[in-house]
Formats: C-alpha cells, sequence, structure tokens
C-alpha cells in the first residue's frame, strides 16, 4: 500500500524532502554560500550590486545605542517597515504606516507609542527573532505600496510572489496570498493561500489552501483563478538573475510587485519548502530533469556563449508554459 | 569531492562486514555469548587507592580478597608503574606495592574478577573471634542493658539475638539505641552489644554489588558466629544480608588500607557485572589479556560503566535518523530525542514521561509568565533554568515524601537535559509560536520512547557492550539512511492530493 502511494508520487515526479536535501540543496547549494541568503542585509547590499531591484533600504539600526537615531533615519510622514535582519519565515517584521508626535500606526492600523517601537527594536538587537537568538540587526525598509491590482485578492498582509530558481531557470512559481486564516502571513501552514502560476504567462492556474484545491479567497470572496501577474517575464528575469548573485543552484527567491516600482527581491531561500508543488500540482523532478538534461546538452555541444537571465526564462517558459502540457480539465 | 552512491554502499557494505567479522572473532575466540543468560554471571571489581607521596619511601598495603565466600577469584591484575607488588598471605591477603621514591598523586589499581559460585568458598568458618569483655561508660550503661534485654527476650539463638538487635538499632524511635549510636558507629554498638550477650561476632567490610557503580566504598557488615556456621548483618540497614549481594572484601577486621609515605590515601571500587559462556571463561583466563583486544574491556571498570550508557547512544541516534529521514517526524535538535531517551534510561519510563511533561510543561509555562517581564533572551532563557531547577527539587521532594523514590534520580544529568529541553522549546515557542512546540515536542518524545525502548533491552545492551563491532554497524545502517531520497512517511499524507486519480479536483 505505501509502497504503491510512493510510486504513484514518483510517477507525478513530486520531491519529497530527502530528495530535495540530498540532490538539490547539497548537491547545488555551497555551504559558504547560505550566509549571503539567511542574512538579509548581505542579500540586499549584494542585490545593489548585481542591479536587481529591491525594497529602499532606508538605514540599519545595528545596537541599542543606535536605536536614538531612529527619528533621524525616518522620513516624516512616510511609513516604514522594521525588519531583523536574520529573521526567518517573515516573522518579527514591524509595518509602519504612519508616525506623528512619537506616536506609529501599525500595520493593523493600531497607533502604538515610541516605547513599544523601541523596546520592539531592542528586542529585535538582542536576537528574539533570529534561529537561536544570536544578536542582529535591524533594518528599516521603504514601504512596499503594493500594486492595487492585488488589493482584493489578499487580506491584510503583502502577497508576494515564489519563484524556485533552479541552477538559474525558474523552475515553478507560485504567488501566496495571505488570509484572515494566516494572520496576514504569507506562510502556507498558517492558512495562507498558494497559487500556482504559469511561467509562461504569468496567469493562476489553481489554488490551493491548507493543501486543498479553493477557488474563491475565503475573505473576499475574489475568484483566484482570475489574478494575472503584470510584468511577468521581468519579474521571472529578476527571480532568475538572483542565481548569478547568490551562486545558489537551488533557489526560492521571494518577489513582490511595487506600484511605481516593479517587480522587488524581498528576500531569498537556500531552502526553499515543497508547498510550491501542491500549489502547483505538479511535481518539480520532470522540470529539474529537463533542466539537468539541458545542460548537460550544452555541454556536450560546448556551447559557452552567455547565457543571461533573460534567454534562461525564455527556455523555461518554452518549456514550462502551461500551453506545452494542457493540464487535465482545463 | 562529493562521493557517488554506489561508493556509499561499498563503504556502508565494508563496515557491516568489518562489523560482523569483529563481533563473530569475538564470540568465537573469547566466548563472549551472543545473548545474555544461559551464563556465568562475573563481578569485576577495581579498587583504586590514591594518594600523595611525600617523597620518601611508600608502602601501600590493600587488604585484597581470598576467596570471598559465595565468589571464586577467577583473575586478579595489577596496575602500579614504578612499584613492586607482592601478595602476602598470612592468614589474611595483602597486596604490597612499594617503591623508594614517589612524589605527588599516586595512583593504584588493584583488579579482580569474581566469578557467582554460591557453592564455592562457602561459609568455612575460620575461627570464631574472641569475645571481648564490653565496658559502657556510665550514662550509656543503661541504654544498653535495655536494648540487650528487650532483644534478648525475643531471640533464641545468636542468629535472632542479632536480628533483633539490628531491628532495633535500624528503629529511629528507639531512644536506647539511638543513644549508643551517637556514640558508636552501627557495626560497633552491634559488635559490642554481641559480644555482651556472649556471641562472638566481628566487623567485616564488603562491597555491596551493584552493575556500573563507581567510586564505591566498602561497608562495614557484621559477621555473628553461631556454632559452625555464619551469618552477615547490616547493622545499618536492619535487615539480614542476602549472601549474592555482597562481596566480603576482607574478613579478618582488620585495617583494609595501611599507607606509609603518604598522606591523603584513600580507596574507592568500581564495579561492573558482565556475563561469559563457562567454557570461554576458562579460555580468556586473565584480565590481562584485555589490553591486547583493543576492547572496552580494558579499560578501567569506571570508564567501562560509563560506556555501557554511551555505547547505546549510536543506538539511539540511529532510531532519530530513522524517525527523521523515514518516518519524517520533526524533532528538536537531532541528539536532544537520545539524550531524553538516556534520561528515561536513569528514571525509568513512566517516571521519566511524567517527569518530563511535568517540569517542560511547567517550565513553558514560567516562560509565558515571565513574557510580561520584558527581559533579554538570554536573561528570559536563564530565568527559565533557574525556574525549572526550583521545580525539579520541588518535584523530588515531593515525590519521596510520597513514596515514590524513583522521583529521587532525577538527578544531575537529566536535570541539565530537562533545562536544555525548555530552553530549546522556549527559544522555538517564541519563534515559532506553540504549535511548532507542540509538533516538535511530541515528534521528540516518541523519537525517544522508541529509543528508550531499543536501548533498554537487555539483549540489545549486551550485545552493544561486548560486541564494538557492531557500532560499526550501526554506523552502516546511519550512513545508509543519509543516502535516502525516497519519501518519508508522513509526507506520503501530506502529498496525497496527488494520491487519488483526479488529482484532488473538484
Amino acid at each position: 500500500m505505501l509502497l504503491r502511494w510512493a510510486r504513484r508520487l514518483r510517477e507525478q515526479g513530486i520531491v519529497g524532502l530527502n530528495e530535495r536535501n540530498l540532490s538539490l540543496i547539497n548537491r547545488h547549494n555551497p555551504r559558504e554560500r547560505f550566509p549571503l541568503v539567511d542574512d538579509k542585509l548581505k542579500t540586499k547590499l549584494l542585490a545593489r550590486k548585481y542591479g536587481i531591484a529591491s525594497p529602499e533600504l532606508l538605514g540599519v539600526i545595528h545596537s541599542q545605542g543606535e536605536i536614538r537615531r531612529l527619528e533621524s533615519i525616518i522620513q516624516p510622514g512616510r511609513g516604514f517597515a522594521i525588519k531583523p535582519s536574520r529573521g526567518s519565515g517573515g516573522k518579527g517584521i514591524l509595518v509602519i504606516l504612519e508616525h506623528k508626535d512619537g506616536w506609529f500606526r501599525k500595520g493593523s492600523g493600531l497607533w502604538v507609542s515610541r516605547r513599544d517601537v523601541v523596546r520592539y527594536l531592542s528586542n529585535l538587537l538582542s536576537g528574539l527573532y533570529t534561529l537561536g537568538g544570536s544578536p542582529d540587526v535591524a533594518m528599516i525598509e521603504a514601504l512596499i505600496e503594493f500594486d492595487e491590482h492585488f488589493e482584493s485578492f489578499t487580506f491584510e498582509g503583502v502577497p508576494d510572489i515564489r519563484v524556485v530558481v533552479y541552477r538559474g531557470y525558474p523552475l515553478m512559481a507560485m504567488m501566496r496570498l495571505s488570509t484572515h486564516a494566516s494572520d496576514g502571513k504569507a506562510n502556507l501552514h498558517q492558512g495562507a493561500i498558494g497559487v500556482g502560476l504559469d511561467l509562461a504567462s504569468g496567469r493562476a492556474t489553481q489554488a490551493v489552501q491548507y493543501d486543498r484545491p479553493v477557488h474563491h479567497h475565503p475573505d473576499t470572496g475574489r475568484r483566484l483563478n482570475e489574478l494575472q501577474i503584470p510584468d511577468w517575464t521581468r519579474l521571472l528575469e529578476l527571480a532568475a538573475g538572483c542565481y548569478e548573485m547568490s551562486g545558489l543552484g537551488y533557489l526560492g527567491t521571494d518577489m513582490v510587485l511595487d506600484r511605481h516600482r516593479g517587480p522587488l527581491l524581498l528576500e531569498l531561500n537556500a531552502r526553499p519548502g515543497l508547498a510550491i508543488q501542491m500549489a502547483n500540482r505538479c511535481g518539480l523532478a520532470p522540470r529539474v530533469a529537463h533542466i539537468d538534461a539541458h545542460e548537460r546538452e550544452r555541454i556536450r555541444q560546448q556551447d559557452d556563449t552567455l547565457y543571461p537571465p533573460a534567454a534562461r526564462v525564455a527556455f523555461a517558459q518554452r518549456i514550462f508554459g502551461a500551453a506545452q502540457k494542457p493540464e487535465p480539465g482545463a | 569531492m562529493k562521493l557517488a552512491r554506489s561508493s556509499l554502499f561499498w563503504i556502508a557494505a565494508v563496515l557491516i562486514l568489518v562489523g560482523i567479522a569483529h563481533s563473530v572473532h569475538r564470540h568465537l575466540e573469547h566466548g563472549v555469548p551472543w545473548f545474555p543468560g544461559a551464563t556465568d554471571t562475573l563481578w569485576d571489581i577495581e579498587a583504586t587507592v590514591r594518594l600523595d607521596a611525600s617523597g620518601d619511601p611508600v608502602r601501600v598495603r590493600l587488604a585484597v580478597p581470598g576467596d570471598a565466600p559465595g565468589f571464586k577469584r577467577v583473575a586478579e591484575h595489577t596496575a602500579s608503574p614504578g612499584y613492586g607488588l607482592s601478595f602476602v598471605d598470612n592468614g589474611h591477603r595483602h597486596a604490597e606495592w612499594t617503591t623508594r621514591e614517589a612524589v605527588g598523586p599516586q595512583v593504584l589499581y588493584y583488579r579482580a574478577q569474581f566469578q557467582v559460585d554460591p557453592t564455592l568458598g562457602s561459609r568455612h568458618v575460620g575461627h570464631p573471634p574472641e569475645i571481648r569483655r564490653i565496658a559502657w561508660s556510665p550514662s550509656l550503661q543503661v541504654a544498653s542493658a535495655q536494648v540487650l534485654r528487650n532483644a534478648y527476650l525475643q531471640s533464641a539463638d545468636g542468629f535472632s539475638l542479632a536480628r533483633a538487635l539490628v531491628r532495633r538499632l535500624a528503629d529511629a524511635d528507639n531512644q536506647n539505641a539511638q543513644l549508643l549510636l551517637s556514640e558508636y558507629p552501627p557495626s560497633t554498638t552491634l559488635v559490642r552489644l554481641l559480644n555482651q550477650a556472649e556471641v562472638p561476632a566481628r566487623t567485616v567490610h564488603g562491597l555491596v554489588l551493584e552493575d556500573g557503580r563507581r567510586r564505591q566504598s566498602l561497608q562495614p557488615f557484621v559477621q555473628v558466629f553461631e556454632g559452625d556456621a555464619w551469618r552477615l548483618f547490616d547493622p545499618k540497614g536492619g535487615t539480614e544480608v542476602q549472601d549474592e549481594e555482597v562481596l566480603l572484601w576482607e574478613q579478618a577486621g582488620g585495617p583494609v588500607l595501611v599507607v606509609e609515605g603518604g598522606r591523603n590515601s584513600r580507596v574507592t571500587f568500581s564495579m561492573l557485572e558482565t556475563r561469559q559462556s563457562a567454557a570461554g571463561l576458562g579460555e580468556q583466563g586473565t584480565v590481562t589479556d584485555a589490553v591486547f583486544n583493543l576492547s572496552i574491556h580494558s579499560l578501567p571498570l569506571s570508564e567501562q560503566a560509563i560506556f555501557q550508557s554511551i555505547l547505546l547512544l549510536p543506538l539511539g541516534a540511529l532510531v532519530v535518523v530513522f524517525f527523521r529521514v523515514v518516518v519524517g517526524l520533526e524533532t528538536s535538535g537531532t541528539f536532544m530525542p537520545v539524550l531524553i531517551a538516556l534520561a528515561f534510561l536513569e528514571m525509568n519510563l513512566l517516571p521519566g514521561l511524567i517527569t518530563f511533561l511535568l517540569v517542560v510543561g511547567g517550565g513553558l509555562l514560567m516562560r509565558q509568565a515571565m513574557a510580561h517581564l520584558n527581559l533579554l533572551l538570554v536573561a528570559r532563557v536563564s530565568v527559565v533554568i533557574v525556574c525549572v531547577i526550583g521545580l525539579i527539587s520541588l518535584l523530588s521532594v515531593l515525590s519521596f515524601h510520597l513514596g515514590f523514590t524513583s522521583g529521587l534520580k532525577v538527578a544531575l544529568f537529566p536535570m541539565i537535559i530537562l533545562a536544555w529541553t525548555i530552553e530549546r522549546m522556549s527559544i522555538l515557542w517564541e519563534e515559532e509560536g506553540p504549535r511548532d512546540v507542540f509538533k516538535q515536542g511530541a515528534g521528540s518524545l516518541i523519537t525517544a520512547i522508541a529509543a528508550f525502548w531499543l536501548m533498554q533491552l537487555g539483549w540489545v545492551q549486551h550485545l552493544m557492550f561486548n560486541f564494538l563491532g557492531l557500532q560499526l554497524v550501526v554506523l552502516a545502517g546511519i550512513v545508509l539512511l543519509g543516502s535516502y531520497t525516497g519519501y518519508r512517511l508522513l509526507e506520503l499524507w501530506r502529498f496525497r492530493p496527488f494520491l487519488t486519480p483526479a488529482g484532488g479536483r473538484t
């Protein structure tokens, strides 16, 4: 029975955690590269160097003493977000929509005093949000003004787009929509919706919540199959470019669409999870095999032409687009 | 750089082969049986003499057992570099170490192996000691007379008198007995009382045998003679002593250790229970061979006793790897379930489990209460640890007074594990929330219980300790599991939408 189940998963090319760890992460992600993505500040500075757009960095607070500088970093009247540089899973992010006379309005609409913000910063610096509690630094970023396009697709939180990049090629993509159940967070296991995206068009293929298919956003009632990402190819190229920047062969890139600036890189993940397979109802393994074969072919033909992100994206869109492989029942 | 999978299988195969070959060799050459049971029980006893030599000639006399009653001495071995050694047997056996010059701390080892054999050396009487005339100080005169009279009335012979006296001495409510004990140690008191009643008796020193004990000292017992037999009484425990529980180290009532030319001398004992087939016993003969076997058995006994637990750890690690890689349970940390299992081994499963749940649950509750204090993380975790120690102390006291003595075994080792567990759990609570704490906590506990179940099996302990080659087999198992790329059991559940032919579409 169990063996039959395993075989059926294997036939659909579903990658399990063991295989992900051994065949994808261990083989393609050099350990010494991990700090680049585990530390968001490093990622950000690196992204700046490689010309990959990311939310504007207003300032960094390194030590408890620097907390006093808060007012000199933030601009009057403008909202901002404070993030732990080495937090994980979106924890410890404080969004301030506006501030006035030592009072701050949080993302939830609640006004808090300056003292609360200072205490939050102090906790962050002493490592409340890092794994193992090692000291951290606080990044202060300009707020993302996310595309009004998605207003009705999400509840409270900013929706982000996860593109898994394998050896520089976009492999699979999904959009994560926060819900009331996920408390405004974009974590699938906390109840956010994962929407599988067609690599060719950036259109929603289908959606899951708690690994179960859904058709409407539970809080806004919006039909999920109407979702389409604007600027899709540029977003994929940006994601694919993270391969050169990070040197990681199996990479999760989290992107977000800004109203004015277009796709921005939020953060990278050296150990992207497997939920993307659920959202796309499709296994990663055949696509991995396809790219491996393609790379082997290039080596065999001694194809040493430069293969820029745009070319890799075009290849992936051609091969993995939904039009190439009609979904059953679509 | 990265080994291909096939070479990994070869490495595992070689490990398994070497491991099994070594085990078979141990079995055939040294007669170590595959399973415990159908064997003779042997006790390895090691006496460690420590002293600070002052630079003068040193002479150390240690009383060593001849054939202790109920035991047969199979082998004898000493380690004492730079010392001359002779065994003196003038009625009472002594090992005598001598050297011209020694400075600083000295450590001398005497090790002997005893075979449990109730028929051997049994109870030959020797000469009963002389009965000495007893004079009590005036204040004790009345008390001793009272205790003796009461006991005398309830007894028929020397043994029953001794039994009645021992019972009174152990009775904390007996004022007269307590008065005597305030003046003399229990063994001396008993001997004096018996002598007063004209029953021959003397104090002898013996070791209470318990597997894997270290740093034990000799305990005084009282040997009581009656006709041509004698029996042994524990003046503190209030009972007669079972023969096979106590090894009489010396039977003359003389000093155990005499040292000239040194200070701060002391002797401690370590012991280990081993089992060997009767066939192998004759062959292995002396303990000295062990040096050439490159085995754990050549280590000092106190180290061996530690290794009895340590050698089980790889097996626990294997269980953890299995549960994480094949089943897909989340555990907090890799090694922690093994450590929890080890703590269970110390405390036994049910008390261990209850203690674990109570202490970890209480610790986490305290952590929640602490959230209002708004402390830095390190300080917060430290406060939790201090509270945990309080909690554990409270639990120990409670369980003792409620009569569960196993609660007392929450010794240093499990306590560290518990405190550490709580630290990890509370960090997890802050980082991932209570859901993950519950998930990882449950995963760790399930894994720990499975590991405990395996590590507690008698034959598993026997195999892992006696056949070091099996460690390699375990290692091979871990290596093989480490290269497993198949699905985890729980992933079959996770990916179940893919299992339905319609793909879960509605």
